[in-house]
């Protein structure tokens, strides 16, 4: 009798089996954009508006052109000549690609140069001379509404003002009931500020377009290097088929690395123009104030509550400040991405958003930090308002919330907003957090430290959150379903190779999708190899972002997975001299029901079908499967901070930081693990010092990394993790996205221990990120603190 | 960084000034010519092209392009060629013999202490710093060694633990080569 495979010792599902490709990586073997040098190879700079609005007067590029090593200085204006000024953006609207009639926030690309390195690049920029005529400027969307206010998109017809959109969703009249019956409205109004993904590496890329075939290959920064290849195909009119995009190591992503950016359309243009290879890598500067940010969204929420502490009914205002140019990256159908999956934890019987969105003088973007479009704002309005609202019942938090959560038993549960919710055990989530905490200690401790002056605080934030878009009947980008993609090929030995159309930028798909392969198969992990990024090779697929990768390339993986399964099980059956129905599975071989010692192994059904195969079987053991989820997953996450304030600095420090999320079936636990580790860290830094902000004039404040504070090893506290799993109904192995939920989840938890801490002082809402300045002020005006950008009057 | 066949415009100056630099790097002797302008990482990456040092910010911040210079940990992008010149570099690609991993790194592999990879090189090598000084640090003094890297991806949980797990190994090989130096 043979022994059965050992599932975790071969690398499948469940093993925290370290990772393939921190091989390269501890060595310094990896391969970013930066790293690769192609013969003959030109090097780009950008020169960028140091103004957030002014008319383009001239550009004198003359000295640029005089200085030796210079191949090609590149304006607006030539750039129009090939229809190439302006590029269409992933929601619909346009951006400049080099301006031409004016320039709409400070960081825009005005120039380039292409010279012998980058060095010369770098002068040669500086020797470019721009007349500016100064314009007023627009930093935040009170101003861009007021009447009179200058008008920031004036290249558009038929755009009068400074709107992009005024959206609704929900049932207003029902709400409207709702409120009606409510014994007690709560309201909160806040900001969520503009923060910056702020991958470690920038953006880059090297452009090659083949003079002798005509082929234009492209070496990117990109999370969907697919997304870039059709783009680029219908900026630059090229046909597709002679477009490679190639995203080779990435360093970070996290959203900010899936909008197409001007500098990498200036680089192709000019290797089409130099026939040389022509390397663009922005620095921190660049990155920081003109790459994808994320949030910038004003909220004005209200909520209708009974006496006994249940929610009737909700109401949401947004207002998202999103820039020059409208380029967020999302499903085209919801214009303020998944704001309306707020709430989706509770059983809220009404619901009504109404979303405006207003052109800025400020960076474009509105990529999903770390989440899935728009989900953050979403969750950490939400679960700052329920703690306004048991505040305003004068009820227990943990309670509060307890009360109003969907029951395990109401699944499939219907959101109000009209998300359909599938799995979850949200009260005992919330249970394990409140044990790991010791809550009700906490309570004590907090009210003993309070009679000796000292200010403690206990924050909770439970939330369930839509990942992995699509389905396509409702998510697409520019209409391009959102589906995606794996493609398998056994090979006679019984290793293999597997391709998707995700794009691993730290998440370790190496590793993990080599397991799900290894579950599927029962092929050991470590026999199979996987790449992705290379659009000639890989299958086409809508990239990683919003953690769609588990949900959708995941399950394509398994998908294939089982229809090699099936191949196999066909020569199984033919090595074994049987028929089909006679053949059982079990991990790694087929085996005769009747006679189970008698049996056969992947490996040799592999090779049988390159040697061996049935009469009218076609040869060869691979396949592709493109997969189209059925729904989103719907992780849950309860993450609860305890934390003291300095009443004399308005310092906090975090006690204790749990984490309690249940993304379903673990692939790798490790690498989940990590993930979570990670986004608490992100979490942590957007509640705590991480934010871009602007002056009134415009200027970015936070344009590199003495200004745009991120948290280090020494500021970062320890973090308590725990699980819950609740397999996903749906997702081919019960797996659900889990690379963000902290990132979502976590902002609130710490916010709302520093508010529970101040409780009593009738301050309602500190705008993040909580500054000991902002807290003191707080503290000692016994006011609220916003975190607006300021307004210019006449007299400032 | 001319080579042989590098074309030149015809209008250039011939009086940019070039020094010669040369260098220790992982213990091999390197030399270039260079502009005096040149930084370190830039040598390093695109002059001996060795690109596991890596460059994030250009203001000293990230810490992505860490080397040690005489054994001290300092950043490349901030640091001209031609102040490291006699001196001794180690990089990332200095740690692993042919053979076998530096214990920091198998610490980053064991405790995951890596997602993208790209800050790696530089906390691997401010790590180095401070277990040649100190092979028995403890968890705060490992965080305030690794304060002047950021990291995106993987938070510092499990990159504290990796060099801790790093450091308990070192401790656990250091009396083993104590005593082949007593035998010798």
């Amino acid at each position: 009798m043979t022994q059965a495979l050992d599932e975790i010792k071969i690398g499948g599902l469940g093993a925290s089996r370290t990772r393939v490709e921190d091989n390269r990586f501890i060595r310094g073997k990896g391969n970013y954009v930066d790293d690769i040098v192609l013969p003959g190879m030109l090097h780009m700079e950008i020169l960028r508006s140091p103004l957030a609005h002014a008319r383009i007067r001239s550009i004198d590029t003359s000295k640029a052109w005089a200085i030796p090593g210079v191949r090609l200085v590149l304006t607006g204006e030539m750039m129009a000549t090939r229809n190439l000024a302006w590029m269409p953006t992933l929601s619909y609207d346009t951006q400049a690609v080099l301006a031409t009639d004016k320039v709409r926030f400070q960081g825009q690309e005005v120039a380039c140069v292409v010279a012998d390195d980058p060095y010369i690049a770098k002068d040669a920029c500086e020797a470019i001379v721009v007349d500016y005529e100064p314009l007023p400027v627009v930093v935040n969307p009170v101003q861009a509404m007021a009447e009179g206010a200058p008008l920031i998109r004036d290249d558009k017809e038929n755009q009068l003002d400074n709107v992009v959109y005024d959206w609704e969703v929900g049932d207003r009249t029902g709400t409207d009931r709702a409120f009606a019956e409510a014994d007690l409205v709560s309201k909160l109004e806040l900001h969520y500020p503009r923060s910056h993904p702020s991958p470690i590496e920038c953006c880059g890329s090297i452009a090659d377009y083949n003079r002798s075939t005509s082929k234009l290959t492209v070496y990117i920064t990109s999370q969907a290097p697919h997304i870039v290849r059709a783009a680029v195909a219908l900026v630059a009119e090229l046909p597709e088929h002679m477009i490679r995009i190639i995203s080779p190591d990435l360093g970070g992503g996290f959203g900010n690395k899936v909008p197409v950016y001007p500098g990498y359309v200036i680089s192709i243009l000019a290797s089409i123009l130099t026939e040389r290879p022509v390397k663009w890598i922005e620095d921190k500067s660049g990155n920081l104030i003109s790459t994808g940010f994320g949030r910038d969204v004003y909220l004005r929420g209200e909520m209708a509550l009974r006496k006994d502490g249940k929610i009737l009914g909700v109401r949401m205002h947004t207002d998202a400040d999103h820039g020059a140019f409208f380029s967020d990256a999302q499903p085209s159908k919801f214009k303020i991405g998944l704001m309306h999956s707020a709430f989706a934890c509770y059983d809220v019987p009404a619901a009504h958003l109404t979303a405006r969105g207003m052109y800025t003088n400020k960076a474009p973007g509105g990529v999903a930090y770390r989440c899935s479009f728009r989900v953050t704002e979403a969750m950490f309005f939400q679960e700052r308002m329920v703690q306004a609202a048991a505040d305003d019942l004068g009820m227990d938090q943990a309670e509060f919330r307890r009360k109003n959560f969907v029951r395990d038993d109401d699944f499939p549960h219907r959101t109000a907003f009209g998300f359909l919710t599938d799995s979850g055990q949200y009260g005992k989530c919330l249970d394990v957090g409140l044990e790991a905490v010791g809550y009700q200690d906490f309570l004590l401790q907090k009210e003993e430290a309070k009679k000796n002056g000292r200010l403690l605080g206990i924050g909770i934030s439970t939330m369930t959150e839509p990942l992995g878009a699509g389905n396509s009947r409702e998510y697409d980008i520019l209409g391009i379903k959102m589906f995606d993609s794996a493609e398998l090929r056994v090979h006679m030995t019984g290793k293999a190779i597997l391709r998707t159309g995700a794009k691993s930028q730290g998440q370790g798909h190496e590793t993990t999708w080599a397991q799900i392969v290894s579950h599927e198969l029962g092929i050991p992990a470590e026999d199979i190899v996987v790449e992705e990024g290379d659009t000639d090779t890989a299958p086409f697929g809508m990239g990683t972002y919003a953690s769609r990768s588990t949900p959708v390339a995941g399950a394509a993986v398994a998908m294939v997975s089982r229809k090699i399964r099936a191949k196999a099980r066909k020569l199984a059956a033919h090595l074994l001299e049987v028929s089909e129905e006679d053949v059982e599975w079990e991990l790694g071989r087929f085996y005769l029901r009747s006679a189970p010692d008698r049996g056969v192994t992947i490996q040799e059904c592999a090779m049988a079908a390159y040697s061996n195969m049935p009469d009218g079987m076609e040869p060869g053991l691979e396949n592709n499967a493109y997969y189209d989820p059925p729904n989103l997953t719907w992780p849950f996450g309860c993450y609860i901070a305890t934390v003291e304030v300095d009443p004399e600095t308005g310092v906090w420090d975090v006690l204790n930081m749990v984490a309690v999320d249940d993304c379903g079936v673990r692939i790798n636990p490790m690498i989940v693990e990590g993930q979570i580790m990670g986004g608490l860290t992100e979490a942590f830094a957007m509640a705590s010092m991480q934010f871009i902000t602007f002056d009134a004039e415009g200027n970015c404040v936070g344009s590199n990394y003495m200004d745009y504070l991120l948290p280090t090893a020494w500021e970062t506290p320890g973090f308590e993790l725990h699980e819950v799993v609740t397999p996903c109904p749906h997702h081919p192995i019960g797996a659900k996205g889990v690379g963000e939920c902290a990132t979502v989840g976590g902002p609130a938890a710490f916010v709302n221990a520093v508010m529970d801490a101040l409780r009593g002082t009738g301050v309602r809402n500190i705008d993040m990120p909580l500054l000991p300045d902002r807290v003191y002020e707080a503290l000692t005006m016994r006011h609220d603190v916003s975190g607006a950008p300021p307004v210019k009057t006449d007299d400032s | 960084m001319s080579s042989l066949y590098d074309e030149i415009s015809p209008e250039s100056p011939d009086d940019v000034p070039v020094l010669r630099v040369t260098m220790t790097v992982n213990g091999e002797k390197r030399a270039a010519d260079v502009e005096p302008r040149l930084l370190l990482a830039h040598l390093l990456r695109y002059g001996f092209r060795m690109t596991g040092t890596h460059t994030g910010c250009d203001t000293s911040n990230c810490g992505a392009c860490t080397v040690l210079l005489d054994g001290k940990a300092i950043k490349s992008c901030t640091m001209l060629a031609i102040q490291a010149n006699g001196h001794e570099v180690t990089t990332v690609e200095g740690l692993a013999t042919a053979s076998e991993l530096h214990p920091i790194q198998e610490g980053f592999k064991q405790e995951h202490g890596l997602q993208c990879g790209f800050c790696t090189p530089g906390m691997m090598l401010a790590a180095k710093a401070l277990l040649d000084d100190n092979d028995d640090p403890t968890e705060d003094e490992v965080r305030w060694a690794l304060s002047g890297n950021l990291c995106r991806c993987t938070g510092y949980q499990n990159i504290v633990k990796s060099v801790l797990w790093a450091a308990a190994k070192l401790r656990a090989e250091a009396p083993a080569a104590d005593q082949e130096s007593e035998l010798t």
